[in-house]
């Protein structure tokens, strides 16, 4: 028996859709049967609550009198640096930017207390916060030098544009050495002193949909607090990466690019982070509805934290130098218990990502489809998945001192 | 006048290995009782102390700890969580040397025991959103 998007979109519209929440599902699978569930369910909704480093948002702003050019200029928001190559009028603020004067890691461990994602906070919250540029002039904008408050209001248009979000898998990460190390997987005590990881689990949004059969290029999602789509496949997508034999990946793997319109977003869903001696983040909240459409879609669905392992990464080595080794893999449900085990020694566990906040996603997901207020869409494009051959490239580093590139041109520097 | 006081010590890493309560006892006539005492992955040294006897000894023993490098706080000082701000991601969770923050296995919730904090400030810089905070 199969489901199409646009049946269930009636029964969406009709109030009548069956939604349950990926922690859910499992029960009611094991409980009903397979076949039975498939006909009952309707969605199944996933979330994820976590640091996700590749995030920002871009805003439009209006023109000053006289006229200034941002292509080109510097430009701050609150002292956090932002990307102004673009219009006269359009900037992108970065998760992880954080301002000239932050001592970063001089003193050792460095604090990170404002970035880029504190100020996508901040003005979620409805805070002005300052806006400097200083560009050079031209004859149609002569303006110089711009400093003003501004808040989300103010922005013509504020749009959260995240190229890397909701990993499928992520690392547990431990430390080998003999001395305490600061990471963006957070503080890493000596001699396998905790380990850490970042995933939701079984309510992860790619962990319940592994080959990407229905969450695709402009499916409609929660993005922090708001509506969003899908736009691309995130950056470091990688469908190549090992799997078991129910096609979950044993590592990072599919990754998503999603953009929503800021103004809708609260920052209960969108949180600028500090990391400890490695710099700034902000959490991001994402919720995808998963459409029963057959019984290999529900399967999928069923996936749980017993059945999901994560692969141990030695952060004080073989993370930094780029090594292939891993000190072993565990699932999700040792990693919720508490404690796992690594070379005979009981290891206390933390998790980056909340799977508290994630489960209240999932339900307010669940809620707006109930409602009627949020209906599925049908992917414009697939994401590339593992018949698209694609590979995540290393670096081989190519010395830029040597002037002959590989295609022969010559880059010679302007003195 | 005789006082008592509770106070929260840090030791910074340097000083781990100097008899520094020994002295205080030996040559500032103060009596301690030791309320908690833990060493922290950064191996820096939190004691939790109360400290009796006349108010002219007691304040030297403090000055001699300052003048050691000991950082001193009155144990009113403690740690408060701000709600809003709090994710329940679990970092803290790690963190804590004793047990007061802990992850709820059924709501995975992170629930703070502010009767178990000894205020040795741990949590505030390892937390992401920057939830924790001191309370003077």
């Amino acid at each position: 028996m199969l489901k199409t998007i646009v049946e269930i979109n009636e029964r969406i519209q009709k109030g009548e859709a069956v939604v349950v929440t990926a922690e859910e599902v499992i029960d009611i699978a094991e409980k009903n049967g397979i076949t039975r569930a498939t006909q009952e369910i309707d969605v199944v909704t996933t979330a994820t609550f976590g640091p996700m480093c590749s995030s920002g948002a871009y805003f439009n702003i209006g023109q000053a009198k006289p006229r200034i050019k941002f292509g080109g200029s510097t430009i701050y928001l609150n002292d956090v640096p932002a990307y102004a190559g673009w219009a006269a009028a359009d900037l992108y603020l970065g998760a992880t930017a954080i301002p000239d004067h932050d001592p970063r890691n001089k003193v050792y461990p460095g604090e990170f207390i404002y970035g880029g994602g504190h100020v996508i906070e901040d003005l979620l919250e409805g805070k002005d916060v300052r806006l400097v540029a200083s560009a050079y002039g031209t004859d149609c904008y002569p303006k110089r030098k711009l400093e003003t408050w501004v808040n989300l209001d103010d922005f013509n248009q504020a749009v959260l544009f995240n190229v890397r979000n909701a990993s499928q898998n992520y690392n547990v990460a431990v430390n080998s050495s003999n001395r305490i190390i600061y990471t963006y997987m957070g503080m890493l005590k000596p001699n396998l002193g905790n380990a850490t990881y970042s995933s939701a689990g079984q309510l992860s949004p790619l962990l319940n949909d592994p080959y990407y059969k229905t969450i695709g290029i402009g499916t409609r999602i929660f993005l922090g607090g708001g509506i969003g789509y899908v736009t691309w496949q995130g950056t470091q997508h990688n469908p190549d990466v090992l799997r078991s034999e129910d096609g979950v990946p044993r590592g990072c793997g599919g990754t998503l690019a999603v953009i929503g319109d800021l103004k809708q977003m609260s920052s209960r869903w969108l949180r600028g982070t500090s990391f400890l001696g490695y710099g700034c983040n902000m959490m991001v909240g994402i919720g995808i509805p998963i459409p029963i459409l057959s019984e290999e879609m529900l399967r999928y669905t069923m996936v749980k934290d017993a059945d999901i392992v994560a692969p141990v990464v030695d952060y004080s080595d073989a993370y930094p130098q780029r090594k292939s080794d891993i000190l072993g893999e565990v699932s999700y449900a040792e990693l919720k218990s508490g404690k796992i085990v690594l070379r005979e020694k009981e290891v206390p566990t933390a998790s980056l990502s909340s799977y508290y906040k994630a489960v209240e996603i999932a339900h307010t997901l669940k809620r707006w489809i109930q409602k009627g207020e949020f209906l599925l869409t049908e992917p414009v494009a697939p994401l590339p998945g593992i018949e698209s051959g694609i590979i995540l490239k290393p670096l081989e580093e190519r010395p830029a001192g040597v002037s002959i590139a590989k295609n022969g041109s010559i880059y010679r520097r302007r003195e | 006048m005789a006082i008592s006081i509770k106070v929260v010590l840090h030791f910074p890493r340097h000083l781990m290995n100097q008899p520094i309560i020994y002295h205080l006892a030996r040559h500032y006539d103060v009596e301690f009782n030791i309320l908690k005492a833990s060493i922290t992955p950064q191996e820096e040294g939190v004691l939790v102390m109360e400290l009796k006897g006349e108010q002219k000894d007691y304040e030297g023993g403090i000055k001699y700890l300052t003048d050691s490098g000991v950082e001193v706080h009155p144990l009113s000082r403690n740690v408060a969580r701000d709600e809003d701000k709090c994710t329940h991601c679990g970092v803290c969770v790690a963190v804590c040397p004793v047990g007061a923050l802990i992850l709820d296995p059924a709501t995975r919730r992170v629930d703070f025991c502010e009767s178990k904090c000894i205020a040795c400030e741990l949590c505030i810089k390892a937390c992401p959103p920057r939830a924790m905070k001191v309370c003077l």
